[in-house]
């Protein structure tokens, strides 16, 4: 039984996210065959794919970082789109004040969001690896504080960010026929990949979220890289927020990245990763990212009232997790066996009996 | 036999009870603290009966979500279901159709079908309860605005009879300045409050349920190992959860008198924060039901403060986050200063008697 459960599960691993991708696309090719098509306007591309792509930024960032720190905190950082919020309002400050914008005060300012971003984590971090608090709480702390420090840093209601290379940072670099957010994004992706590939990163991580005490025994301190996870996590939140005020050319620090925290929960979950730690797939996470900005798209393009867009939300999640459950597939996986075995395996049975 | 009796003593404080301490001790501290530098309005009955008027529903919608983190789940829905069962109701006795018995059920039947939702997923699918109870967060909104999006008065008589209705305690109150006592008063909802903190308090103390819900939190595979069933608990926590908040929703509308979208909104994380403040972990197993309401009142007597002390409002939520840290960081301080006499590397506390 338990074998059984495991191989189930191997195999789930990306089974899940890109199978609920395939039937999304579906219901909306049903709906118009036209949803691939793309049309360049004003030299870039636009059509149901990019504004998915261009959409999800944010978010996909966000569940990167999102799935580190599930797997080695067994907990999930809530304040994510509250550090967002600051780490931006910083930027913002930043290119306000220094008069003539350049790329290379864009760039400054930038670096110094992410050093936000990373003492935000810091901050979180040492709740959690060193106080031992559970991560939900520990950042329920700036969860709850954290919009009043953004608009703080801000002095007033949502400073404007006018100048030229904030609005192509945001839509379109001309020359280049895809939207810069989406350069960004897969930019990220490749550096958290190669991050991933070279270094002893993920095992560290899987090995801390498995169980921290075998993981003390040899040798990795996971205080350490619980720890530094959070530092990721704080640098995520920095760009997505980075990206997110280019985007909206404004910095609205009650509404910025508002309440994305779970939508980058349930990527994690939508990608096949558990929740309580362990393993992990940033693959799926970043496909999950996708998945939730297609659902919400399909819903828009379906033309279902806004008010109970959540319900059909809610209702999707709640099938694709029991369709998900380790309980429902094994028990299909029986139903399956009785159906498929009686003609092959009694023989067998009665040669060994 | 002295030495038993020693050993016996030691056993019996557990982290529970050292969390619930510390929380009461932080609660009296902070009550002193608000009579000493605001003694105008804090040294009034009124302020203390006050807390509990006003906030009644979210005393209610801790007590479930206690239950349910000392089973070691969470519930993040119990906001929006709160939120859900105020607007359920007004609409059901604005129509003119259903009198304040038949809103009282109808808020109780939603409380329980969320409940039995989140519980049977999450108890017998075995699903990651933070996932269904955001999906249940997210249809009870989503109800919510399909219902009804404009705020909605109730005005049938009744109902507000029972809305103003006020119990009189004639032995304690103010007497203002021109000679006139003014007895306190306190809202029915209280009593709701009371009576549920004292059901629940004995529930989880003696019951075999609630001792059951301590060991399935603590750990899931010892408490299957001496024969609990672990499901049917899990189940049961969740039930009772969605069954409070939708008491909390009823007593929400009774202390307001309408419903809004914005009702019920960021009760869960509030909620979260006053169980944390009264010393029941996430990780469950850990904690004393009546630290919720302690929390609670906690929670409620610093933004008091906050508000008495007349900062500007985006400094209350930092303030209010400060405070939260520092008790965050001081419980988990003397945890681990409990432990640190037997183990080097914190671990969860069901591991630390071994």
């Amino acid at each position: 039984m338990p074998r059984l459960k495991t191989q189930v599960n191997r195999s789930s691993h990306l089974f899940l996210p890109l199978s609920v991708l395939a039937i999304l696309i579906i219901i909306n090719l049903i709906k118009g065959a036209d949803y691939f098509k793309i049309t360049i306007v004003n030299g870039a591309f636009y059509g149901n794919i990019p504004n998915i792509l261009f959409g999800a930024s944010e978010l996909v960032i966000l569940s990167i970082g999102m799935t580190l720190v599930t797997a080695a905190s067994r907990g999930q950082d809530i304040s994510i789109g509250e550090s967002g919020a600051i780490s931006s309002a910083i930027f913002v400050q930043y290119v306000l004040r220094s008069g003539n914008v350049t790329l290379g005060t864009i760039l400054v300012g930038f670096l110094i969001s992410c050093v936000a971003g990373m003492i935000i984590g810091a901050f979180n971090g040492t709740l959690v690896s060193f106080f031992n608090v559970q991560p939900m709480v520990a950042t329920l702390i700036l969860f709850l504080g954290g919009r009043s420090i953004a608009f703080i840093i801000d002095g007033k209601v949502s400073p404007i960010l006018a100048n030229e290379i904030s609005n192509r940072i945001g839509t379109v670099i001309p020359g280049v026929p895809i939207h810069t957010p989406i350069i960004l994004t897969a930019v990220f992706i490749a550096v958290v990949a190669v991050v991933l590939k070279t270094t002893n990163l993920r095992l560290y991580v899987e090995a801390v979220g498995i169980n921290p005490n075998a993981a003390r025994l040899n040798g990795i301190n996971p205080k350490k890289v619980i720890f530094l996870t959070f530092l990721i996590m704080g640098i995520c939140a920095a760009v997505a927020g980075f990206i997110a005020v280019n985007k909206a050319g404004r910095h609205d620090s009650v509404n910025l990245l508002k309440f994305i925290m779970m939508d980058a929960i349930l990527a994690v979950a939508l990608g096949g990763n558990s929740l309580a730690g362990g393993k992990f797939s940033i693959t799926g996470s970043v496909i999950g990212a996708y998945t939730i900005e297609v659902l919400n798209r399909t819903l828009l393009r379906l033309e279902v009232n806004p008010e109970a867009i959540k319900v059909f939300k809610a209702v999707f999640i709640i099938v694709l997790m029991i369709i998900a459950a380790p309980e429902v597939r094994v028990f299909a996986k029986r139903v399956l066996d009785k159906v498929k075995r009686p003609s092959r395996t009694t023989p067998y049975a009665r040669q060994v009996d | 036999m002295r030495s038993l009796s020693r050993t016996e003593r030691k056993t019996r404080l557990s982290n529970s009870n050292l969390l619930f301490m510390i929380a009461g001790i932080i609660f009296i501290l902070m009550y002193g603290f608000a009579l000493i530098s605001y003694p105008g309005s804090f040294m009034q009955f009124q302020t203390f009966f006050d807390l509990f008027n006003y906030n009644a529903a979210l005393f209610i919608v801790t007590l479930g979500l206690c239950v349910v983190m000392i089973g070691g789940g969470i519930d993040i829905s119990v906001g929006a279901v709160c939120g859900l069962v105020t607007m359920a109701c007004a609409m059901l006795l604005q129509s003119g159709t259903g009198s304040v018995f038949e809103a009282l059920l109808l808020a109780l039947g939603i409380g329980l079908a969320f409940g039995i939702m989140h519980g049977f997923l999450i108890a017998y699918l075995d699903i990651q309860p933070f996932i269904i109870t955001l999906a249940g967060m997210f249809l009870a909104q989503g109800l919510l605005t399909t219902l009804h999006k404009e705020p909605l008065n109730v005005t049938m008589r009744e109902f507000v009879a029972l809305r103003n209705y006020t119990i009189e305690i004639p032995w304690l109150g103010t007497v203002n300045r021109l000679g006139v006592f003014i007895p306190c008063e306190i809202k029915p909802g209280v009593i709701v409050v009371v009576v549920l903190v004292i059901l629940y308090a004995i529930l989880m103390k003696w019951s075999r349920f609630g001792r059951n819900v301590y060991a399935v939190g603590g750990n899931r595979q010892s408490a299957r190992m001496l024969g609990i069933n672990v499901k049917r608990t899990i189940f049961l926590s969740y039930v009772l959860c969605g069954l409070t908040a939708g008491i909390s929703g009823f007593v929400f509308l009774m202390t307001t008198g309408a419903g809004n979208i914005g009702n019920g909104s960021l009760f869960e994380m509030k909620a979260i924060a006053s169980n944390v403040m009264g010393g029941i972990l996430l990780n469950g197993g850990v904690g004393n039901l009546l630290g919720a309401p302690i929390g609670t009142m906690t929670l409620l007597t610093i933004n008091e403060l906050i508000r008495a002390a007349g900062v500007q409002s985006n400094l209350q939520a930092i303030v209010s986050g400060l405070l939260l840290y520092l008790f965050i960081v001081l419980q988990s301080i003397v945890i681990s200063l409990r432990g640190s006499g037997k183990f080097s590397f914190a671990l969860p506390p069901w591991l630390k008697r071994t």
